[in-house]
């Protein structure tokens, strides 16, 4: 690349605007902090305070009422709940699982169906309309819609099955399957999205590698194992980072499912669960916050973790 | 280059099954939500059944839907609105003046649990006696928008040259009235997309007006539940209610497809 330019233009003072007013003279100049000032000071008073409140909370053990006092008592709830092995490290176990799988399925569908998208053909159109539906179809509603295809007495998942000769399943109300079955439609409705970005990184890609790959007498494996895939990974990664962030902290299709604290025996309780039901349904906002502080750090540590691994892989 | 005859024929059998298993799905619901709920319970009628508004009716009628849908209308307007306009000048400024702290702390709020935001929002609004009302309720919407703007627009801003402004300083207009009469009027496609997308988020968003809103003021997606009793479900009633709050949304999105894929895939391919 260049090494360095001479500047050959100067920078000029703005000339003097006709409406040059007091007032207006002060907004130009502060314009940088103007603009910004409204939408920091809301992100301060109403994102950046009721975290530093969430921290304090975890420090004390309010709950019951909130207008009940609470007590300081330093970082016992941390030791209550990291080492609860009854709720929290099963909710640890599944949000890393229901993450992972999710992922994984997400990542690798979205590829294949972006791949089969990439290059222009007839009724793109029509398949396009198909991938945008379920990611925009409110995610609770999607839940309902599930819960009745996989009823186990009148559910279509269930017809289906017994047309090929396999017996009833539980789905959803299984304590085994559960957990699996909400992994699933989460797939069904977030696998779009991953085909989305990977599909507008496939078109930014410019075609002379690809020629050249092919010229060189690359088979279409090789073509996508060498040259597309080592292209495109960055997109990859902020696939990866996107919806990896929306499924740890996926609710709403757990919640639309299973209702409270993920079912009767917890099956579907992820950390956000967990921490919901605490503060909502046991109002002991104390140990949630505890929850919460952790859940945070985990959340942060796995985009730190990715991140690097992005700016190593873009050289 | 065109593709192969035998690659051809598998894209196109493979895109099949896939548009099938996207859309099967929300044709049954819909399909469901036509059926009585003696219908839904009979297997023979899967597929042939004589279609009822029964369902639409409770909707609408009994279950209130109408001033649901009215709330759910007006909080995702204003919360949208109150979003762009804070949020649009402050990506500017970002954009211009590189400010990568600053966006930092906006974009962090995209990563932090809506959870962890709720409980000290109940905290201080139900001691302000003011949990239930629409106030809280959009500005809880706003959480989700905000950012969600922030980050289109600044990709936008992004792309827009800085010369286009330094031509009209030179024309003498100040630096406001440059963003106003030059860089506004070209960001209206970023504008949408953002706006658009802001909408859809918050009209789909279930946890803060879970806790959030009152009898009078309940979202859509809260307003779901009301047909999941402990006992039965009102299948049918419950796949009108599922229909009437996503058929909106994503009839909406149809038509405004090409706003809502770059809103989505925002800042995804700068690597």
């Amino acid at each position: 690349m260049s090494v360095i330019t001479p500047r050959t233009d100067t920078p000029e003072a703005p000339p003097a605007a006709p409406e040059d007013s007091a007032l207006s003279r002060w907004a130009n100049e502060h314009r940088k902090w103007l603009f910004a000032a409204p939408a920091m000071a809301f992100v301060a008073v109403l994102i950046i305070f009721p975290v530093a409140w969430t921290g304090y909370l975890s420090l004390t053990d309010a709950e019951g009422s909130v207008r009940a006092e609470s007590e300081f008592i330093g970082f016992q709830n941390y030791l209550d709940v990291l080492t609860d092995t009854d709720r929290f490290w099963p909710a640890v176990w599944r949000t890393v699982l229901f993450t992972g799988v999710v992922l994984f399925f997400e990542v690798v569908l979205g590829m294949a169906i972006a791949l089969l998208l990439w290059r222009p053909f007839r009724g793109e159109k029509w398949v396009r309309v198909a991938i945008l539906l379920p990611l925009v179809a409110t995610p609770v509603a999607v839940g309902m819609m599930w819960r009745l295809i996989f009823d186990p007495n009148i559910g279509m998942a269930n017809q289906l099955l017994s047309w090929i000769g396999i017996g009833p399943q539980p789905w959803l109300a299984g304590q085994q399957s559960a957990l699996p079955t909400t992994m699933f439609i989460d797939i069904w409705q977030w696998t779009p999205m991953v085909v989305l970005i990977l599909l507008a990184g496939l078109t930014s890609l410019s075609d002379e590698p690809q020629e050249a790959a092919r010229i060189d007498g690359a088979s279409s494996w090789q073509r996508f194992r060498h040259v597309t895939l080592p292209l495109l990974m960055p997109t990859v990664i902020v696939a990866i980072l996107l919806r990896g962030i929306d499924a740890l902290k996926t609710f709403d299709i757990l919640y639309a499912t299973k209702g409270r604290g993920g079912g009767s025996f917890h099956e579907v309780e992820t950390l956000n669960v967990y921490a919901y039901g605490l503060s909502f349904d046991y109002n002991d906002y104390g140990v949630s916050s505890t929850v919460l502080i952790i859940f945070f750090l985990i959340i942060i540590g796995v985009m730190w973790a990715l991140t690097y691994r992005k700016k190593g892989l873009g050289r | 280059m065109k593709p192969s005859k035998p690659y051809r024929a598998f894209r196109n059998s493979a895109l099949v099954v896939v548009v099938f298993a996207l859309m099967a799905p929300l044709l049954w619901m819909i399909a469901a939500s036509f059926k009585t709920n003696v219908d839904i319970y009979d297997t023979a009628k899967a597929f042939v059944f004589s279609p009822s508004l029964k369902n639409y009716e409770t909707v609408l009628q009994q279950a209130n839907y109408l001033e649901f849908i009215g709330n759910s209308l007006w909080v995702a307007f204003a919360a949208t609105t109150l979003s762009l306009v804070l949020g649009v000048p402050a990506a500017y400024s970002m954009s211009r003046f590189s400010m990568k702290k600053s966006a930092l702390v906006v974009l962090m709020a995209r990563v932090i649990p809506g959870v962890s935001l709720l409980v000290p929002w109940y905290y201080v609004f139900s001691n302000l006696k003011m949990v239930g009302g629409f106030t809280v309720l959009i500005l809880s919407h706003m959480f989700v928008s905000l950012p969600l703007i922030v980050y289109i627009m600044m990709g936008y801003f992004d792309g827009l040259p800085a010369e286009l402004e330094e031509a009209a300083l030179v024309d003498g207009l100040t630096h406001i009235g440059a963003f106003r009469r030059i860089t506004l009027p070209l960001s209206v496609p970023g504008v949408a997309t953002a706006g658009i997308l802001s909408f859809i988020f918050s009209w789909n968003n279930f946890m803060f007006a879970l806790v959030l809103s009152g009898s009078d003021t309940k979202t859509l997606p809260v307003a779901i539940f009301d047909f999941v009793g402990y006992a039965s479900i009102d299948w049918g009633g419950l796949m009108a209610a599922a229909t009437v709050v996503t058929l909106p949304i994503m009839l909406i999105a149809l038509f405004v497809q090409k706003y809502v894929v770059s809103g989505l895939t925002a800042g995804a391919t700068k690597g």
